[in-house]
C-alpha cells in the first residue's frame, strides 16, 4: 500500500469480518429466487425468436385455456407512455408493435406452477412480419440500413436531424486545436478498434416477486442494485402512484450495472393485479443473456500525436457505440474518460449513440471506458515504442494531475494518477525480468469518474450502547461493512458495536443506486453526517445530567468530556437511553452531486502466447489503484481483483456471438466463456491512497476503475509477445492465429 | 468577469464560441448575463428554477450545488452534459 497524508484511524483501514458473511456462506441469505409467499403463482416470459419483426397479432386463447393458467399479459396491458426514456423502459419490459431484438419480452403467463407457465407460454401464438436486422454499429449508421425506430432522429449540436436514422445522437468534445497540433507532431499513432457486446455475467439470474393488494398497495421483492429507482420506474411504467409502491430489495448475487433497470418487476405486478395473488418470476441463464442489458459493442477510430521527447499534444477519436435496441449507449462516458489519464492540450472527439437489433444496452462497470481505453492505451504504447521511451515513463511524463483539465474541460482536484504510475514503476512486478519465448509485458492506465448522488441513513442507539445503522443501498461489494466502519470511526466505537441493515423503500430516506462506485463514498458521507448528528443530540441530552451546556461538551475519539467529567460513548449512551431511556435516532442525508474527484488505476500484465494454438496465458498480473482512503483494504483488493478478472475475460474470450439473423449462438456459460480460477493467476494488488478532498475520510469509489485497463494492458502484452497489434476484441485463440499468421 | 467555457453541445447557441465572459455574483446572475449576450442559454440550463438534470455546471473544480452558488471574478464556469449512460 502506498499512502500519502493520511490521518490516523482506529477502524478505517482494518479488515473486520463482514456482518452478512455468515448468512451468505451458510446459504441462509435470501436472494431474489428465494422469495416465496403463501399462494404464490409462478410466471414465465415468452420472448421473441426474431431480432427485428413487426408483431402483427398475439393470440393468447390457447394459453389461457390451459388448466392451471391464471393470467396472461402482453404489452397492451401496460399504459401508454409518451416520454422517450419512460416509453423505452415500458417497451423493453413488454414489446409494443415491434420485436426489437431476439429475446425481447412479448408476453407472460402466471400459473400454479412454473412448468405450466412455460407450457402455456409455448401455446401463445404470435404472428410476426420478420424484418432484416441490423447488428453492426457501423452498418447501422449507413444511409441504407434498416431503420429500427421510424421516429428516431439524430440529436446533435446542430439540432435534430430531419430523416429517420439509427444514430440517436452525435456528441462532440473539442479542446484546443487538434488539427493544427497534429501537424506539428513528431510521431503519430492511429488505428481502428472494435469491441464486442459482452455481459456483466453476474452469477444470480434476475428474480422478482410482486403482490398487488386490492387497496392498490403494490409490494415488489427483487434482486436489484437500486430499490428506489425500481420504485420510481415501476411507478412510471405501471402508471401507479409512487406512494403506493414499496420495493423490498433481496440480497444480490452480483450486478456490475446490469441490475439497475426494470425487467421482471412490472410484469409480475401486472400478473398479480390480474390474479389477486403474489406472482414470482425468475430468469434462467439464456433469459439473462438474451433478455437483459449487456454492454454494447463499439467501433473507435483514434489518433494520438506526440513531440519527439514524448509529450502528448494531440488526440482525436471517432467513437461509435451500440445502444442496443434503444438509444442510450455509453458513448458520452467513453468519450469523456478516454483521454482523462493524460494532460493533452488539444483533443477532438466525435461520438455516436447508435441503435442496433440487440438487447438494450446497460451499464457494465465503468460503462464506455474500457473500450475507449483499449484504443488510447494501445496508441500510447505505440508512441512510446516509436520514440524509444519506456511505456510507464511515457505515462509518467504525460499524467494528468491536480489542475489538469479533465473530462469536459474542468480542472481535476487532487488525484492519484501520477502516484499510480510511480507505484507501478517501483513495483516488484515491473522490475522483475520477463524471460522466455512468446512472452510479453503490457501496461495500461484507466480512469473512472465515480459519482456521488443521493443517500440517506438513520442511526439509532440501542439500550446497550451499540448502534443500528439503517441504510437503503443494496450491499454488493461489502458496503454494510464499509459504512459500519465509517460510523464506528465517527463515533469512536468498535466496528462490532454497529449493526448495519438494508431496508425497504418505506423505511429509510431516498437512496440512489448502488452503482457508479458511489455507496462507500456517498452513503458513507450520509453515515458520517448521521454520526455527527447523533453525537450532537447526545450532547444535548447529556448536558443537563452533567449540569453544563451542550456547547461545553467536547467529543473526541469516542469520549465525551466537559471539565473533569468524561464518559465513553457507551457510558453516555447508557445514561441517555439505557434501560429506561426514550431511545435516540439521528439521520444523515446528502446529495453529493456528480463530480466527486475521479479515480485512476494502472495494470501490469505478463502473458505467454502459444504460437500454435493462439491461446494467451496470463502469467502474472498486478493491479494498482488510487482508493483515496481504503476503508476496508480487503474489499478494495477484492474489487481490484474482480475488475481485473472481468477485464481479462472481456479481453481474451467473451463476446455475444450472433448469427446473421441476430440469434445469439452462445447464450450459456458453457459457450460464453468467462474466466474461472483455473484461467487466471493470483491478481496482485497495490493500493495507492491519495485522500479525496471531497470526502470526510478521503474515500474514492473503487468498483469500476479496475475493469478499464485490462483490455489494453493485455493487448500491449500480446504485442510484445507476438509483434502484432490487436485492434479487435476478443483476442481469442482464433483471432490471435488469424492476426499473427495474416489470414484475417 | 467570469469565463464560461462552452462545450460543443452549446456552441451553436454562442455563435460557435468556446468561451464567453459573463458577469455576476452568483451562478444565476452569470447565466442571466449569458442569456443577454446569447439568447437561449437560460432555457437550456435552467428548468423550474433549478439547474436542469441533464446538465452539470461546475465553478472551478467543484460542481455548483445550485443557482445561488457564488461566482468570483476570476472563476471559470464549466457547462457539462450530465454523466449518464446505459440507462
Amino acid at each position: 500500500m502506498v499512502t500519502t497524508d493520511k490521518p490516523h484511524y482506529n477502524v478505517i483501514g482494518t479488515r473486520p469480518v463482514r456482518p452478512d458473511g455468515i448468512d451468505k456462506v451458510t446459504g441462509r441469505a435470501l436472494y431474489g429466487a428465494d422469495i416465496s409467499l403463501p399462494g404464490t403463482l409462478h410466471a414465465h416470459v415468452k420472448r421473441s425468436p426474431h431480432a427485428h419483426a413487426i408483431i402483427k397479432k398475439i393470440d393468447t386463447s390457447k394459453a389461457e385455456a390451459l388448466p392451471g393458467v391464471k393470467a396472461v399479459v402482453t404489452g397492451a396491458d401496460l399504459p401508454t407512455a409518451e416520454d422517450g426514456s419512460r416509453a423505452d423502459n415500458s417497451t423493453n419490459v413488454l414489446a409494443g408493435k415491434k420485436a426489437l431484438y431476439r429475446g425481447h419480452a412479448i408476453a407472460a403467463v402466471a400459473a400454479t406452477s412454473e412448468h405450466i407457465a412455460r407450457q402455456a407460454a409455448d401455446l401463445i401464438e404470435v404472428e410476426y412480419e420478420v424484418l432484416p436486422p441490423v447488428l453492426d454499429v457501423r452498418d447501422a449508421m449507413r444511409d441504407d440500413a434498416p431503420i429500427i425506430h421510424e421516429a428516431l432522429r439524430t440529436t446533435s449540436p446542430k439540432g435534430p436531424g430531419e430523416k429517420p436514422t439509427n444514430v440517436a445522437a452525435h456528441i462532440q468534445f473539442n479542446f484546443g486545436d487538434a488539427e493544427t497540433a497534429f501537424a506539428s507532431c513528431d510521431a503519430v499513432a492511429e488505428g481502428q478498434f472494435s469491441t464486442k457486446m459482452v455481459h456483466q455475467g453476474y452469477i444470480e439470474p434476475h428474480a422478482s416477486a410482486a403482490m398487488w393488494n386490492p387497496d392498490g398497495q403494490l409490494t415488489i421483492w427483487t434482486s436489484t442494485q437500486g430499490s428506489f429507482p425500481v420504485r420510481k420506474d415501476s411507478s412510471d411504467v405501471l402508471g401507479h402512484p409512487i406512494s403506493k409502491v414499496k420495493v423490498i430489495p433481496t440480497e444480490i448475487g452480483g450486478g456490475f450495472g446490469g441490475k439497475i433497470p426494470l425487467y421482471l418487476e412490472p410484469v409480475a405486478a401486472l400478473l398479480s393485479r390480474k390474479t389477486g395473488r403474489p406472482v414470482k418470476l425468475r430468469m434462467d441463464r439464456s433469459d439473462v443473456f438474451e433478455g437483459t442489458g449487456p454492454t454494447g459493442g463499439t467501433s473507435i477510430k483514434a489518433k494520438l500525436g506526440a513531440t519527439k521527447d514524448g509529450k502528448l499534444i494531440a488526440g482525436y477519436a471517432d467513437m461509435a457505440y451500440e445502444g442496443g435496441a434503444f438509444p442510450g449507449s455509453s458513448v458520452m462516458l467513453g468519450a469523456l474518460a478516454m483521454f482523462a489519464p493524460y494532460d493533452i492540450a488539444n483533443v477532438k472527439i466525435d461520438g455516436y449513440d447508435v441503435v442496433v437489433n440487440k438487447p438494450k444496452n446497460q451499464d457494465y462497470r465503468a460503462p464506455g471506458a474500457p473500450a475507449a481505453s483499449f484504443a488510447i492505451e494501445q496508441l500510447v504504447d505505440e508512441l512510446a515504442e516509436k520514440l524509444g521511451i519506456d511505456p510507464l515513463k511515457m505515462r509518467r511524463m504525460n499524467s494528468s494531475h491536480e489542475g489538469t483539465r479533465g473530462p469536459g474541460g474542468m480542472p481535476f482536484r487532487r488525484i492519484g494518477n501520477e502516484e499510480c504510475v510511480e507505484a507501478a514503476l517501483s513495483s516488484a512486478h515491473y522490475n522483475a525480468p520477463l524471460e522466455g519465448a512468446n512472452r510479453g509485458r503490457g501496461v495500461a492506465s484507466g480512469f473512472w469518474f465515480n459519482v456521488g448522488l443521493r443517500s440517506s441513513v438513520n442511526v439509532s442507539i440501542q439500550p446497550d450502547g451499540t448502534v443500528n445503522l439503517i441504510e437503503g443501498n443494496t450491499d454488493i461489494g461489502g458496503t454494510r461493512a464499509s459504512l459500519a466502519m465509517q460510523l464506528a470511526e465517527t463515533l469512536g466505537i468498535a466496528y462490532e458495536d454497529v449493526k448495519p441493515m438494508v431496508v425497504d423503500t418505506d423505511s429509510v430516506g431516498y437512496n440512489d443506486v448502488t452503482a457508479g462506485s458511489r455507496t462507500t463514498y456517498s452513503t458513507g458521507m450520509a453515515t458520517h453526517q448521521a454520526g455527527l448528528n447523533l453525537v450532537a443530540e447526545m450532547k444535548k441530552l447529556l448536558a443537563p445530567k452533567w449540569q453544563v451546556t451542550a456547547e461545553e461538551i467536547e467529543f473526541q475519539y469516542g469520549t465525551f468530556r466537559a471539565g473533569e467529567q468524561s464518559g465513553s460513548f457507551k457510558d453516555v449512551a447508557n445514561q441517555i437511553v439505557g434501560p429506561n431511556g426514550a431511545g435516540l435516532t439521528a439521520s444523515g442525508s446528502v446529495n453529493a452531486g456528480i463530480i466527486v474527484g475521479g479515480a485512476f488505476g494502472l495494470h501490469i500484465v505478463d502473458v505467454e502466447v502459444d504460437p500454435d494454438t493462439g491461446k494467451t496465458t496470463i502469467l502474472r498480473y498486478t493491479a494498482i489503484q488510487d482508493a483515496g482512503t481504503a476503508i476496508h483494504p480487503s474489499y478494495v483488493e477484492g474489487q481490484m481483483q474482480g475488475g481485473a478478472v472481468q477485464g481479462i475475460g472481456w479481453a481474451l474470450n467473451e463476446e455475444y456471438y450472433f448469427d446473421e439473423t441476430g440469434r445469439m449462438a452462445n447464450s450459456s456459460f458453457l459457450d460464453y466463456r468467462m474466466p474461472t480460477t483455473l484461467d487466471v493467476p493470483m491478481i496482485d494488488t497495490i493500493i495507492v491512497e491519495v485522500p479525496n478532498p471531497t470526502h470526510p475520510f478521503g474515500v474514492r469509489g473503487v468498483g469500476e476503475v479496475p475493469i478499464v485497463p485490462p483490455l489494453a494492458a493485455i493487448a500491449n502484452a500480446i504485442y510484445r509477445a507476438t509483434g502484432v497489434r490487436q485492434r479487435q476484441l476478443p483476442m481469442s485463440p482464433r483471432r490471435i492465429l488469424e492476426t499473427t499468421r495474416g489470414i484475417e | 468577469m467570469a469565463v464560461v467555457r462552452i462545450p460543443a453541445l452549446f456552441q451553436p447557441l454562442a455563435g460557435g464560441a468556446t468561451m464567453v465572459r459573463a458577469s455576476g455574483a452568483t451562478l444565476l446572475d452569470v447565466i442571466d448575463d449569458l442569456e443577454r449576450q446569447h439568447p437561449g442559454f437560460r432555457d437550456r440550463l435552467i428548468e423550474n428554477g433549478a439547474i436542469r438534470s441533464e446538465v452539470i455546471i461546475a465553478i472551478g473544480s467543484d460542481e455548483a450545488a445550485g443557482l445561488a452558488a457564488p461566482v468570483g471574478e476570476e472563476d471559470e464556469v464549466h457547462l457539462l452534459p450530465a454523466i449518464a449512460g446505459g440507462r
